[in-house]
């Protein structure tokens, strides 16, 4: 009944959002999987993982736009999110290492042997249990934007001094795991895993699961987002993003609309964080670099904020380029996506979806 | 709760004073609006009107003062402004603020009396009983052919209109209406004046206006602010034959 409500409501650029997303969780690894290597329809090895990648980016983003392009909250903090998200499965799979480590201890990662420590931080208690593991990676998150957020927004913070305290955080963040009486593999983060839930993350199929359940994430996220901004709720955001005050006079309590958003895209990016982290293998404190979400923001001004498919787009079509000219022209990657930023403010300022696609977004997309 | 502070009027201001660096923006304000009554507040600039309206609506503090609503049940200094909203004083900015990327009916949707929490308000469905309310509004307001319009392509007066709409939508006790008719044609004035008579006849009203016509059109008690405090009270003939006011009007 929920999905028939939803579909009716997507318009013609989402409907073929999901269609090629489902698409792809299906084709990538079938085609990686049963077709030779040498043919035409052979996905390769190294695709399944970057286009996996993509899929974890793309939850991001679209995490990113709900806070952003739906109720006006500038995060430069989300890669903080994703990271936590990726690093709670990143212990998991530390813990199922165990004896196979090169120090062979089966209690305690290699990089706690290496550093003398005798017992199992309790920050690492039950992560040997997946279901534990992946609670956290909703939990965490979760919990750093219902604490952040609770005083932010209670205290009435907004625009450019929310976006500075978002950017903070992260950054602070990212010395604090550098450390490693943190606990948390210090500089070198985690890494050398062997299996997930039983299966080697080397193997092939693994990998070829983990790129669908990337695509099926980032369609449940995208239903999650749309179902909530085609509620009554998705309005105040609106109206919160156009009007702050005027949805305070009729009554609205505008934090906790805004906290509420802001933990639910929170846990988003968690979740793209931790199929995230099985998939290139490691996680380091470089995933919460100030940089990595202000490259987030990009991708959702390039695809259009306040489109949930453009979001998606941006960050696929960003981290493609990325590809392509990080092994073309390394120099030039920066300065690229630099001006990239600027034309699009300059002369797409709704981004590519919201110019190009804003008829065939359905019921309450952008205007 | 506010024993020894009774008082039968709806909105009851007594000794209020707030300063903002050393200005004195209200200065012992005292103020009575009878339950139905529609009172229309004017002055010069500076006077403290808005700066009235932000003490009721939970926006300012004052520093002193009491401001009670309903019958002196409510102490509106203790609370904020969305308590204030639900507990039923809606308020018109002086500048036309509606949400200008929804559609004019969700407009009057978001504004309609309704569970103002989070999860309820995820939860919420349209209801056919929601629907009638819509269509009340829409006669009163006069905004049916808009109804599908994007409220930031209306005209300035539609969207004036609009806001009260979206005041009269939360049905509020008492409305605080900021200079309603800024900007407005003597055609639109006029309308505006007939619409805030209809709005009255069922709820208690509070205009801020610097348009004497208009005042005029209305017909009702004036009250005359200077300094933050109250010059003259009465009808609009006797307040505009006050020496004083004449001389706080024209500067002399």
């Amino acid at each position: 009944m929920i999905v028939q409500r939803l579909a009716g409501r997507l318009g013609l650029s989402e409907l073929a959002f999901v269609a090629i997303v489902a698409g792809l969780a299906v084709l990538v690894p079938l085609a990686n999987l049963t077709m030779p290597e040498g043919s035409l329809l052979h996905v390769s090895n190294a695709s399944v993982v970057l286009f996996g990648k993509w899929m974890c980016y793309a939850l991001l983003a679209l995490s990113l736009d709900l806070v952003w392009g739906y109720c006006g909250i500038l995060s430069l903090g989300h890669g903080a999110f994703f990271a936590l998200g990726g690093y709670a499965m990143g212990m998991y799979l530390m813990r199922t290492i165990g004896t196979r480590g090169v120090y062979g201890n089966a209690l305690l990662p290699d990089f706690m042997v290496f550093l003398n420590w005798k017992e199992l931080p309790f920050t690492w208690y039950f992560f040997d249990w997946f279901g534990y593991a992946a609670l956290m990676v909703m939990l965490v998150p979760g919990i750093l934007a219902f604490v952040l957020g609770w005083f932010a927004f209670r205290s009435r913070v907004t625009g450019v001094y929310l976006s500075i305290i978002t950017q903070a955080v992260t950054y602070a963040l990212q010395l604090a795991f550098f450390r490693n009486d943190m606990g948390f593999g210090g500089n070198n983060g985690l890494t050398d895993f062997k299996d997930i839930l039983g299966f080697q993350v080397q193997a092939q199929s693994t990998r070829a699961a983990l790129f669908a359940l990337s695509a099926l994430a980032l369609l449940g996220g995208f239903a999650a987002a749309k179902a909530i901004v085609s509620s009554k709720l998705g309005l105040v955001l609106v109206a919160i993003r156009d009007a702050e005050t005027r949805t305070r006079f009729i009554g609205y309590r505008v934090e906790h609309y805004k906290l509420f958003v802001f933990v639910v895209s929170a846990v988003m990016a968690g979740i793209a964080g931790a199929l995230y982290v099985p998939q290139v293998g490691i996680i380091n404190p470089s995933e919460f670099s100030p940089a990595n979400s202000i490259e987030a923001v990009i991708w959702v001004a390039v695809g259009g904020r306040g489109t949930l498919v453009g979001a998606a787009l941006g960050a696929v079509l960003v981290n493609a380029a990325k590809t392509w000219l990080t092994a073309a022209l390394p120099t030039l990657w920066l300065f690229v996506l630099g001006a990239l930023f600027i034309l699009v403010t300059l002369f797409l300022p709704r981004g590519i979806v919201g110019t190009f696609g804003a008829k065939f977004l359905g019921r309450r997309g952008t205007k | 709760m506010n024993a020894g502070r009774t008082t039968d009027a709806l909105l009851y201001l007594d000794g209020v004073s707030v300063s903002f660096d050393g200005f004195k923006a209200l200065n012992q304000l005292a103020l009575l609006i009878a339950p139905g009554e529609m009172r229309a507040i004017v002055g010069p600039n500076g006077a403290g009107k808005t700066t009235m309206m932000d003490v009721i609506t939970g926006k300012t503090r004052p520093d002193t003062g009491d401001v009670l609503f309903d019958g002196g049940r409510h102490d509106l200094t203790r609370l904020d402004e969305a308590t204030i909203a639900e507990l039923g004083i809606g308020r018109k900015f002086q500048k036309p603020t509606v949400f200008e990327s929804h559609t004019v009916e969700d407009n009057l949707r978001l504004a309609l009396k309704a569970p103002r929490s989070v999860f309820p308000t995820l939860a919420a469905r349209r209801t056919a009983e929601e629907k009638a309310r819509l269509d009340e509004l829409f006669a009163t307001v006069k905004l049916d052919a808009q109804r599908r319009t994007q409220a930031g392509g209306l005209s300035h007066g539609q969207k004036q209109w609009l806001e009260i709409g979206m005041l009269l939508a939360q049905d509020p006790a008492l409305l605080l209406v900021d200079e309603p008719v800024a900007g407005m044609t003597d055609a639109e004035t006029f309308e505006t004046a007939e619409l805030l008579k209809r709005i009255n006849r069922t709820h208690s009203v509070v205009v801020v206006e610097h348009d004497m016509a208009f005042v005029r059109e209305l017909g009702v008690k004036v009250t005359v602010l200077h300094e933050g405090s109250v010059l003259a009270e009465g009808t609009i003939d006797q307040v505009s034959a006050d020496q004083r006011v004449v001389e706080v009007y024209l500067g002399r």
